[in-house]
């Protein structure tokens, strides 16, 4: 047996309500399973389990609130049964030996990364913190004890008490009234803005919806998007994370993307992977998130994996933002409307379509020229859309 | 404010033998040149003199047979003290110690008791070479029917010895051949006996537990001052009896101060340390904000040079350099 427990979902989470379950004790349970649905400040989430297991009992019920690390639920994840009539079925890849709670957490941000070596004394007094470890910088040696529990603990907000399921236009500005400031309080801000020359993006992109079915066009966000990953890949001083004093660039490119919600507020969950995928992948992706944004249903994995955010206003909108680092990232990108302006251009005035693209950067990583080298080179990918 | 008195430890091992048999005319004392020579350590100059050859008794070179004889001295009514002249050489008499006297009380169905104590010398810092320098505590502590106690201090040496006497069971007491010399105050009026079963904390802290016993104690307090002077708040436990293990002190402290610095003059490799090392894990798991660290002998037999013999056995450096460790600094 093993305890889940109610995961942190964010730097600025303390807590969260229990929606429903979506899976019944006695339910087979395979890797990235939705399992059950918390209310949170940024709206409905729906949770993961991250092994192959079997569901225990609900030790939370629908509508009552816990503290960030309180067990929810036990699972049964030792050896799984596959009755022999179900020959089809996998076999479990997965035998689940490792305790669930926080290790699913990291497993939530980064698959790939090692076991942090958390103290015995430090993961006991978390749990009765209700601190989430995995947003606990460890010290050089990758150690979390009670100094950098009590570090971390310093930096947290305090729990906000709640009384109404839904989304909560109030909770929510205070949500990210806190993480703002946060931000705003901790993280030394530089700006470096470019006007890029979006004119062979949009030409090409003419020409490419006029081939698809209207169904399948492309929104110009969406090699926007491949091209701003492409250079993020690159340039690893702004995309990863940092905590207390020490900064984890991410191979991957997890991109947030702000989504503004209908009744005000904002949100940005992250597309996972974002480098790798194709402009198909990626339209679909986007479309799925905007969806589910609206309708207030996103995984936990995707409230608390980016490792940059992507905010782009949109059309007729306004030429430039100057945007506000989600913490623990350490940096954003803001795109401006696009607006056709008249460059000179190969000893002529030339009509072009441009876009101020600034990007916020942690000053603690890295320096202006980074983020000049980065838009330079987003530059270059958006000059050869066909390669996108 | 009861009125306090300087000796040294030889001085206090010599008071207690000479009140014991002062007290009890059961007890007598026999061992390798006790009498007229006075003990190998001088413990009991003089004593011969005073309570004549009866009662100190010098033996021939046979560890096994004056121990042996002691047992049965112990059945017959007696209270004998058995001094061997190091721990080394208890090795001959294991048999006699391990097989017999821990064993009767339980053979016998409880019929049999054998009130016998045996004291020994242990310890490495005096250039007596392998042969005579070993801290072999761990292999006596291993045994059930034994109770095993170290003095550390001039006050424990002065009082275990009585209590001990007491006892229906055999004690082995383990004197450290450096703590001779050592200066230290007792209570210069009143019932100096001390008990055998509790650990001691020698000084008080928050930041790690250092856990020892016997010759490392003085080491283990050096290093605790000198660590004070950088703001680390060490407190300092003297096990006193190393079995039975007083648990609750040793895991209260950790609890408190959630690091163990284990400093043990006996080899890594099986010995007390790991066991209360052990034991921590076992008890005291989720207390811990670091891994138990241990400062023991170098696995070599103890090399005569003196300034081998000092990086063979822990010195306050090394203690400190433990402590630094759990403390991530």
């Amino acid at each position: 047996m093993s305890d889940f427990k109610m995961p942190s979902l964010g730097a600025d989470m303390d807590a969260g309500t229990l929606v429903e379950w979506l899976k019944q004790p006695g339910d087979k349970l395979g890797k990235g399973d939705v399992i059950a649905v918390v209310e949170t400040q940024k709206g409905a989430i729906e949770i993961e389990v991250f092994h192959d297991a079997v569901m225990g009992v609900h030790l939370v019920e629908p509508g009552e609130r816990v503290t960030v690390g309180t067990t929810i639920a036990r699972l049964d994840d030792g050896e799984i049964e596959e009755p022999e009539h179900e020959a089809a079925a996998p076999p479990s890849a997965l035998p689940a030996t490792e305790t669930l709670a926080p290790a699913a957490v990291a497993h939530i941000r980064k698959p790939e990364e090692e076991r942090l070596k958390i103290t015995p004394a430090a993961r006991k007094r978390a749990e009765e913190m209700g601190i989430d470890l995995q947003i606990v910088s460890p010290d050089a040696a990758g150690v979390i004890g009670l100094a950098e529990l009590e570090a971390a603990a310093k930096g947290q907000t305090p729990i906000l008490t709640r009384t109404k399921a839904g989304i909560d236009p109030v909770e929510m500005r205070r949500a990210i009234a806190a993480a703002m400031a946060r931000s705003k309080r901790e993280i030394p801000h530089y700006y470096v803005s470019s006007d890029l020359d979006v004119t062979a993006l949009m030409t090409w992109l003419e020409g490419e919806n006029r081939k698809r079915p209207v169904a399948e066009r492309l929104l110009y966000a969406v090699p926007l998007i491949r091209a701003l990953c492409l250079s993020l890949a690159k340039t690893p001083e702004l995309n990863g994370i940092h905590e207390g004093d020490v900064f984890r660039p991410d191979e991957a490119v997890h991109a947030g993307i702000a989504v503004s919600m209908r009744g005000g507020g904002l949100i940005a969950p992250a597309i996972l992977n974002a480098d790798t995928l194709d402009l198909d992948v990626l339209r679909k992706a986007l479309a799925d998130l905007v969806q589910r944004v609206r309708a207030g249903r996103l995984k936990s994995s995707e409230m608390t994996s980016a490792t940059v955010t992507i905010s782009n206003l949109g059309e007729k909108t306004a030429d430039m933002l100057m945007p506000v680092i989600y913490p623990p990232q350490v940096a954003i990108i803001g795109c401006g409307q696009i607006r056709e302006t008249a460059r000179f251009k190969s000893g002529a005035w030339q009509a072009r379509r441009v876009m101020t693209v600034t990007v916020a950067a942690d000053h603690r990583v890295s320096d202006g020229r980074i983020a000049a080298r980065f838009l330079n080179d987003a530059q270059r990918q958006l000059d050869h859309p066909e390669k996108l | 404010m009861t009125a306090m008195r300087t000796i040294t430890y030889r001085e206090a091992v010599r008071e207690a033998l000479r009140e014991a048999m002062a007290r009890d005319e059961r007890v007598f004392l026999m061992g390798e040149d006790v009498g007229r020579y006075g003990g190998a350590y001088a413990c009991s100059k003089g004593l011969i003199e005073e309570f004549g050859e009866e009662r100190v008794r010098d033996t021939p070179l046979s560890e096994a047979g004056f121990t042996g004889a002691g047992i049965g001295a112990a059945l017959g009514g007696m209270r004998p003290i058995v001094e061997i002249m190091t721990v080394n050489f208890s090795l001959l008499a294991l048999d006699q110690i391990v097989n017999t006297a821990a064993t009767l009380r339980h053979m016998s169905g409880g019929q049999m008791s054998v009130p016998l104590v045996i004291r020994m010398a242990t310890g490495a810092g005096r250039q007596l070479a392998a042969q005579h320098s070993h801290s072999l505590e761990c292999w006596f502590a291993h045994v059930p029917g034994l109770r095993v106690v170290s003095p550390a201090t001039v006050a424990d040496a002065r009082g275990m010895l009585w209590t001990a006497l007491e006892d229906p069971d055999p004690v082995v007491i383990f004197e450290h051949a450096a703590l001779y010399n050592d200066e230290g105050e007792v209570s210069a009026e009143g019932d100096l006996a001390r008990d055998l079963d509790r650990a001691a904390v020698r000084r008080s802290g928050e930041d790690v537990s250092i856990i020892t016993y016997s010759g490392s104690l003085k080491k283990a307090l050096t290093a605790a001052d000198t660590l004070s002077a950088e703001g680390i708040d060490s407190e300092v436990i003297d096990l006193r009896s190393i079995r039975p293990l007083d648990n609750e002190t040793i895991l209260t402290s950790v609890a408190k101060t959630k690091r163990a610095v284990i400093v043990d003059e006996g080899w890594r490799t099986g010995g007390l340390s790991a066991e209360i090392a052990a034991r921590i894990s076992e008890l005291r798991f989720y207390d811990l904000d670091a891994p138990v660290e241990r400062v023991c002998s170098v696995e070599v037999p103890i090399p005569y040079p003196r300034h081998l013999e000092t990086a063979a056995t822990p010195q306050p450096d090394g203690i400190m350099t433990a402590v630094h460790r759990t403390l991530r600094r």
